[in-house]
């Protein structure tokens, strides 16, 4: 089980104070049942998995994926005779990595190539964060030395224009808004086209929270995306998902809808700093292909990380 | 959906249980299975099941299934009783007599408490008659005063804010004071939203409660909640004491398991449920129509009200009887194709009803895309082509494709679509003269494709 220990070298290099302060207390709750687990069941025995069945589904992992994971555990501890709970923890990292990845390099950070600018439009249901994340990447983008402009896409929620206007303030960036209840694909456009005319690298498009299951509002988003096509071809080029870590079950069925509408290149993942076990993210990862790219852990514009798996993990399963 | 399959394996083990006479400790454990996975889906909190499939597992022990029709009905059905049970009794009483009352929205941040407060006090202005004053006590979400305020502006009541450099607890205080003075009837507080392990921000509620001592103290559940929301609940209500819930963003399409699992828990009321982002989308709690959701037995009495709703009934009578005399035209043709539209983009709802087939959002873009095209190609017909379309001949069919800009192939597909519906309205009048009962509740299948789009709705729709 060479994994643990990488993780372990990986985690104490200590540059991610932030990180583990942030996900701390969220954490600990899981690591602490899966290290009482160990001390409980020094054997592996049935009590070992219905405990950590109910770990997986109280992280809202699903009950799917909560399955499969203990049936492919289940399997691996029987061929490896395994019987350690610390050997048995590792080789639930294992899997659950090794089921996220799938052998393949995962993006996190926006690419930036191309002459034109990149356009990365913001969606998601009602007040999962997705102002507050397009502040925290402005925020973060913008400290990467890049020409940053917001546009303030929710025509529909009162004061939604004027908070995305507070936050382009605060981080002294353009913001783009449009008169109340106009048409969001115009703003968006005229958004894209100063960005275009006057060579921004990256264009934040804020979008008004919409249920999925709602058509009329699922079409308005097209009509965006295909605004921005317009004017900047490939674009948008990134477009996030942005999900609340207490979501439930209907996470999948979010990403899903948003997904077939505008594709989805990535989840956003907020309010990680709360209880947070978040383990909708490995249910959409595992039945639609779409991977965490940033991590929530506050109200404040420098509280984003980058999403990384393997410290994701680690925090879920281990802990300290 | 999620209940026809747990119908179907609970009748498949019923099939295996053949002969047997009764539900035993023994067989029944496969069913409990099932059943728990179908409300873990929900997201019902992992505790409250197990203790709920107790429940269950005594009230269907020993129960006869000998000549039953559906013993898996049976089942279901004892879950459902005992999911309603569970949920209480519809209760949307406000504790608002005292005048000033206070009522106070506590929870997670993006639950719905602005939105919510503003709803409550558009249902006290105009339902209860009271004089409601909003208070704005979320000091830190940028521009969330404004948005209370924009609200409290277009329902017509007054706001207190004192910006955001002043504590809430002394905001809600002032606010009370001024309620009293002012003769106001309610006081509604809007809090920030908070995390439950947030020490200093929890206190921060209680101070407020000590301040203005409310009557009600609601906290937001968002529809869509996972797990987690039994232990923040437990928290809130530990911490600050609340009177009840409401529930959030319920016109979504997320099962709503967390219902279960607050009630399990502290058997406080659920009073209201938020099912729009409009002042006036607050309704009553159902628990019946909980229970079949949280079982996903799609909430068909939602459906057929909402479906009221949108539905102009005088336009449907009016294409009902033009239908049965046979005076149905291009123009009535249009007006019926977007009334079914307006249903389509309903979307969601017909989800709810279980076995429906399901609209794509691409098959809803071409219906509408039909429409519009059908649209100009009407509008730019004569009148008298409209109401006789049988007398448009090449030379009348060369002009409207000037006129509109469309194909010749638009046109005909407008017209061939004119002859099915027509086709298929006699038919129906034939069946309605033969004694076939009412309103066949059929709306010949305007504009969606390939007849994806049920035309086909359920019995006595059509009111
Ligand atoms: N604790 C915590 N709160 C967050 C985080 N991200 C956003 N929030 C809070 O969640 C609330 C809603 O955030 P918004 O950014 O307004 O959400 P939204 O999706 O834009 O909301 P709508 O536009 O109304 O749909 C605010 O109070 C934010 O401060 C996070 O990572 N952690
Ligand atoms: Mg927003």
């Amino acid at each position: 089980m060479g994994l643990i220990s990488f993780l372990k070298e990986k985690f104490s290099k200590k540059d991610n104070g932030k990180y583990n302060n942030g996900l701390e207390k969220s954490r600990s709750a899981f690591s602490k049942k899966l290290n009482d687990l160990g001390k409980k069941y020094k054997k592996v025995n049935e009590d070992y998995f219905s405990e950590l069945e109910e770990i997986l589904i109280e992280a809202d992992v699903g009950v799917n994926l909560t399955l499969q994971t203990i049936d492919e555990l289940l399997t691996k501890a029987k061929k490896e005779k395994i019987n350690d709970y610390e050997e048995l923890n590792s080789a639930l990292i294992d899997i659950l990595f090794s089921n996220y990845t799938n052998d393949t390099d995962l993006p996190t950070e926006i690419n930036f190539d191309g002459d034109l600018p990149t356009v990365a439009l913001i969606v998601g249901v009602n007040g999962v964060g997705k102002t507050t994340s397009i502040a925290k990447l402005a925020n973060r983008y913008k400290n990467a030395g890049k020409k940053v402009l917001l546009v303030a896409g929710d025509t529909f929620r009162a004061g939604a224009t004027e908070q995305l206007a507070l936050w382009g303030d605060r981080l002294g960036l353009d913001v783009i808004v449009g008169k109340e209840n106009s048409d969001p694909s115009s703003v968006v456009y005229d958004g894209v086209y100063k960005a275009v005319k006057e060579n921004y690298d990256l264009v934040l498009v804020d979008t008004a929270g919409r249920l999925q299951n709602k058509n009329n509002l699922m079409m308005e988003l097209e009509k965006i995306k295909r605004v921005i096509g317009k004017l900047v071809p490939n674009g948008p080029q990134e477009t996030f998902l942005i999900l609340d870590a207490t979501t439930g079950q209907n996470g999948v069925v979010q990403a899903k809808a948003f997904n077939e509408v505008t594709k989805i290149t990535g989840v956003v993942i907020t309010k990680m700093d709360g209880t947070s076990k978040g383990g909708i993210i490995l249910a959409i990862k595992n039945e639609l292909n779409i991977p965490v790219r940033f991590i929530g852990l506050g109200e404040k514009m420098d509280d984003l990380e980058i999403f990384d798996l393997e410290k994701y993990l680690y925090g879920l399963c281990i802990g300290e | 959906m999620a209940f026809d399959s747990l119908t179907d394996k609970l009748s498949n083990i019923f099939k295996r249980l053949r002969g047997q006479a009764r539900i035993t400790e023994s067989n029944i454990d496969e069913m409990l299975k099932e059943i728990r996975i179908a409300l873990l889906e929900a997201d019902v909190n992992f505790k409250v099941v197990k203790n709920f499939l107790e429940n269950v597992k005594q009230k269907a022990i020993g129960q006869d299934v000998v000549g039953k029709i559906n013993p898996s009905q049976l089942i279901v059905k004892i879950v459902h009783d005992e999911i309603v049970d569970l949920l209480g009794g519809t209760d949307c009483e406000l504790n608002v007599k005292k005048s000033p009352s206070t009522i106070m929205l506590v929870g997670l941040q993006g639950t719905g408490k602005t939105t919510t407060a503003a709803k409550l006090a558009n249902f006290l202005k105009n339902k209860q008659k009271k004089k409601v004053l909003l208070t704005a006590c979320d000091v830190y979400r940028p521009a969330a005063i404004d948005q209370l305020g924009q609200l409290a502006k277009s329902i017509g009541v007054d706001m207190f804010t004192m910006g955001t450099s002043v504590s809430p607890v002394e905001i809600s205080l002032k606010a009370k004071q001024k309620a009293i003075d002012e003769d106001y009837d309610v006081v509604i507080i809007d809090t920030a939203g908070r995390l439950s392990i947030d020490e200093q921000l929890m206190e921060e509620l209680t101070l407020i409660k000590k301040a203005v001592n409310p009557e009600e103290v609601f906290f937001l559940v968002d529809s869509a909640s996972g797990q987690d929301t039994y232990n923040t609940a437990n928290i809130f209500n530990e911490k600050v004491g609340l009177t009840g819930f409401i529930m959030s963003k319920f016109d979504g399409d997320a099962r709503g398991g967390s219902a279960l699992s607050i009630r399990y828990l502290t058997h406080l009321p659920i009073k209201f449920i938020g099912v729009g982002e409009k002042v006036g989308d607050l309704d009553i709690f159902h628990p019946d129509r909980m229970a079949d959701r949280i079982l996903g037995m799609g909430d068909v009495v939602t459906l057929v009200e909402k479906a009221q709703e949108q539905f102009d009934e005088k336009e449907a009578k009016k294409t009902v009887n033009k239908m049965l005399n046979g005076s149905f035209n291009l123009d009535d043709m249009l007006a019926q194709m977007k009334q079914v539209n307006k249903l389509g983009s309903l979307g969601g709802i017909l989800k709810l009803i279980p076995g429906m087939p399901k609209i794509t959002p691409e098959q809803q873009a071409y219906a509408e895309k039909e429409m519009r095209t059908f649209e100009i190609v009407i509008n730019s017909m004569t009148k008298e082509e409209r109401q006789h379309p049988e007398i448009l001949k090449f030379s009348r069919k060369q002009r409207i494709c000037l006129g509109s800009g469309k194909t010749m192939q638009d046109i005909n597909k407008v017209l061939k679509k004119y002859e099915q519906s027509k086709q298929m309205m006699e038919q129906m009048a034939k069946m309605r003269k033969n004694g076939g009962g009412g309103f066949p509740g059929n709306f010949p299948g305007g504009g969606f494709p390939g007849g994806g789009f049920p035309g086909n709705f359920p019995g006595g729709f059509g009111r």
